[in-house]
């Protein structure tokens, strides 16, 4: 029983990683940049949850609302200034990547100068009470995180697969040149991306602070690294790929806990990042595509 | 040669300074440490840096302290001229400050240093002086193994553990307990190794004792083992930040067990934390600001009133700490340092944070103050004495 306990626990922690995987994941898929500042962009929204919530006393659907839109803002505003030129001057990765970590330095420190190092406390952010489901009890915040991030994973299919700025993203995804040549402007889709991959984390930042009811400006740095390696595992570029990669981390590093093993948590979770690179580096639902020449 | 022979003349010297304060008065020269009216003490407290707050914290309740004694009186007739050096949390700048204590004030004896490195810098450097050091605030095990002359106010890490083990057997009738500490850190890890011990010497069941990680926010996988294993007492020995969310966690979890902890609680309230998780969990702590002591309550109004603020942990143990020094000293009968710290070895006193003596190792046994978490509130539960 316990272990079936201990499983749900997996799925709670991971659906919050699997959020944040699938902004790394997209933004992965059109830019081919690793986008570190992904975590701190969690940090930010949470950050704005607990202005709205706390400071200003919102209820909760406009702090959710608040959250989403100053993230996708935050998101957009990022990459206009510090990604576009470096994308469309074709700059060699490793400057994207430097930038990238710059700006998770850059909001880190901004966070601590405006809200101060200490750790801010947001307690009741989701009703939690157990929830009696055969002989187990789930916490009701956990069963909220989990339903939440596969609905949210659900829509964001659909966005994709449906509607004609998913198709564009696909295009612009599978070859940014030949979608400019159509008409698809590369410029806005790749806006759109990060305000979308933003708006989930800021999503991802609710459910962070539901379940684990306290912040600080650095709490996005180890978030967003396993949700990395979750977006790697899964397959980066594949939306189901980061769910399932997602998962499978939460649940992993949960029963390394439960076994009684937490002092090598964190190695097995980077366990996995290497053993997958070894052997399947594509991730377990990624293509693998022949670079291009 | 000739250096050698300057520096054999230089020591003879300093011998003769030394012997000088012991009798009396030295003719009233500059170079006697203590003339016949006045005994000094020497302090070493970070005022500037990182650790400035514990230092102006000790630093404040020393001076209200030496004002203390000297307004009643003095030691036997005689005033206290207390002297410091800011040694900025560094342990170059404590020796050095020492140094200058020693050498160039002359001084009794010592009150500090105030965290643990530079105090032990400062032990291990006293050595060859045999000088009288009382640190009020260093919890470290080292810093009164480095040397028959340092004595602390303040309790070490592992008697709390200890102490909260007793408490759980003796005051809360558990048989079977469960421990979360973070394995990463001393303060933490060292409190619940002593518990785990003391709790199997005294026939308690420990029916989990799990660990986490430096920065872990998910407790949850932890907890479910421990909800598993059904324990009376949930012993959590980590800081207030950790603390707020395992409380949540273990709530959500429906673990029922009792919580306790050690002084790392203090602080766990603050705004927007719902506390309602922590209702009826039990802490030691040193001191208490609901103390029904009436001179504690005294204490706490006259430091509010000369430094505006507050008296912290750290402030009470100074106080404690230079009345300590000053009784040894009256014990003594002079201020020949063994004689001192004879005097210290054997000293019972009576303090804002309760009776105590010296064990072997110069900690002191005393009795702490239980404090348990009601309504978003600290409250003063008992002095509790495990060896009573």
């Amino acid at each position: 029983m316990d272990f079936l306990t201990q499983i749900i626990n997996g799925l709670g922690q991971g659906s919050i990683y699997a959020l944040v995987a699938l902004g790394y994941s997209m933004v992965y898929g059109i830019t081919q940049l690793i986008n570190f500042a992904h975590g701190d962009i969690i940090m930010v929204g949470a950050y704005t949850t607990y202005v709205m919530l706390i400071m200003a006393g919102t209820p909760l659907w406009a702090a959710i609302l608040a959250a989403v839109l100053f993230c996708a803002v935050v998101g957009v505003i990022i990459e206009q200034v510090a990604y576009q030129r470096l994308l469309n001057k074709n700059a060699p990765r490793i400057s994207l990547l430097i930038t990238a970590i710059g700006v998770s330095m850059l909001l880190q420190n901004l966070y601590q100068l405006i809200f101060k190092s200490d750790a801010k406390s947001v307690s009741n952010v989701l009703p939690s009470f157990p929830i009696p489901v055969g002989p187990l009890e789930i916490s009701s915040v956990t069963l909220i995180t989990i339903v939440t991030s596969v609905l949210v994973m659900l829509l964001l299919q659909i966005l994709v697969k449906k509607t004609r700025i998913g198709k564009a993203m696909r295009a612009t995804s599978e070859d940014a040149g030949a979608a400019k040549l159509m008409g698809i402007s590369s410029r806005n889709t790749i806006a759109f991306t990060f305000a979308i991959g933003s708006g989930l984390a800021a999503i991802g930042a609710v459910l962070y602070c539901g379940a684990y009811p306290q912040i600080t400006p650095y709490m996005g740095s180890m978030l967003g690294l396993k949700a990395f390696v979750a977006a790697v595992l899964g397959g980066i570029g594949s939306i189901p790929g980061a769910m399932i990669g997602g998962i499978l981390i939460g649940v992993a590093e949960s029963l390394t806990k439960a076994l009684g093993w937490s002092q090598i948590t964190d190695a097995v979770v980077f366990g996995i990042l290497i053993l997958v690179l070894l052997v399947k580096p594509a991730g377990l639902l990624g293509r693998n595509i022949k670079e291009k020449v | 040669m000739k250096k050698r022979i300057l520096a054999a003349l230089m020591a003879l010297a300093m011998l003769g300074a030394f012997s000088g304060c012991s009798n009396t008065g030295d003719g009233g020269s500059a170079s006697g440490g203590s003339d016949s009216d006045t005994i000094r003490i020497g302090g070493l407290a970070p005022l500037t840096g990182d650790a400035a707050s514990y230092g102006v914290a000790v630093n404040n309740a020393i001076q209200m302290a030496v004002e203390d004694i000297n307004a009643n009186g003095g030691i036997d007739g005689k005033q206290i001229e207390y002297i410091y050096y800011d040694e900025k949390g560094d342990t170059t700048e404590a020796t050095n400050a020492y140094n200058k204590l020693v050498q160039d004030d002359k001084v009794v004896a010592i009150i500090g240093d105030v965290t643990t490195k530079p105090t032990l810098a400062v032990a291990q450097t006293s050595q060859q002086d045999n000088i009288p050091i009382i640190t009020a605030t260093a919890t470290a095990a080292e810093v009164t193994l480095t040397g028959p002359n340092i004595f602390r106010a303040c309790f070490t890490d592992p008697f709390q553990g200890e102490l909260m083990a007793s408490y759980a057997s003796e005051k809360l009738g558990a048989t079977k307990v469960a421990v979360l500490s973070d394995m990463a850190d001393d303060y933490s890890s060292g409190i619940a190794e002593a518990f785990v011990a003391k709790a199997e010497e005294l026939g308690m069941q420990v029916v989990a004792d799990e660990k986490y990680q430096d920065g872990d926010v998910d407790f949850k996988s932890q907890l479910t083992n421990i909800k598993g294993q059904n324990p009376d007492v949930l012993f959590l020995p980590v800081y207030y930040e950790d603390l707020r969310l395992i409380s949540a966690q273990a709530k959500e979890v429906g673990v029922t067990a009792q919580l306790c902890g050690a002084d790392g609680w203090d602080s766990v309230l603050t705004d927007n934390f719902d506390s309602s998780v922590l209702n009826g969990g039990v802490f030691c702590s040193q001191y208490s600001t609901e103390s029904t002591d009436e001179r504690v309550q005294n204490f706490i109004s006259a430091y509010k009133e000369k430094y505006e603020m507050d008296p912290n942990m750290f402030a009470v143990l100074a106080y404690d700490a230079t009345n300590m020094m000053a009784q040894a000293i009256s014990d003594a009968g002079s201020t020949d340092s063994q004689a001192i710290i004879d005097a210290m070895a054997a000293l019972e006193y009576d303090g804002l944070t309760g009776r105590m003596t010296f064990d072997e190792d110069r900690n002191p046994q005393k009795s702490a103050v239980i404090v348990s978490i009601q309504d978003n509130a600290y409250k003063f539960v008992e002095n509790y004495d495990p060896e009573a």
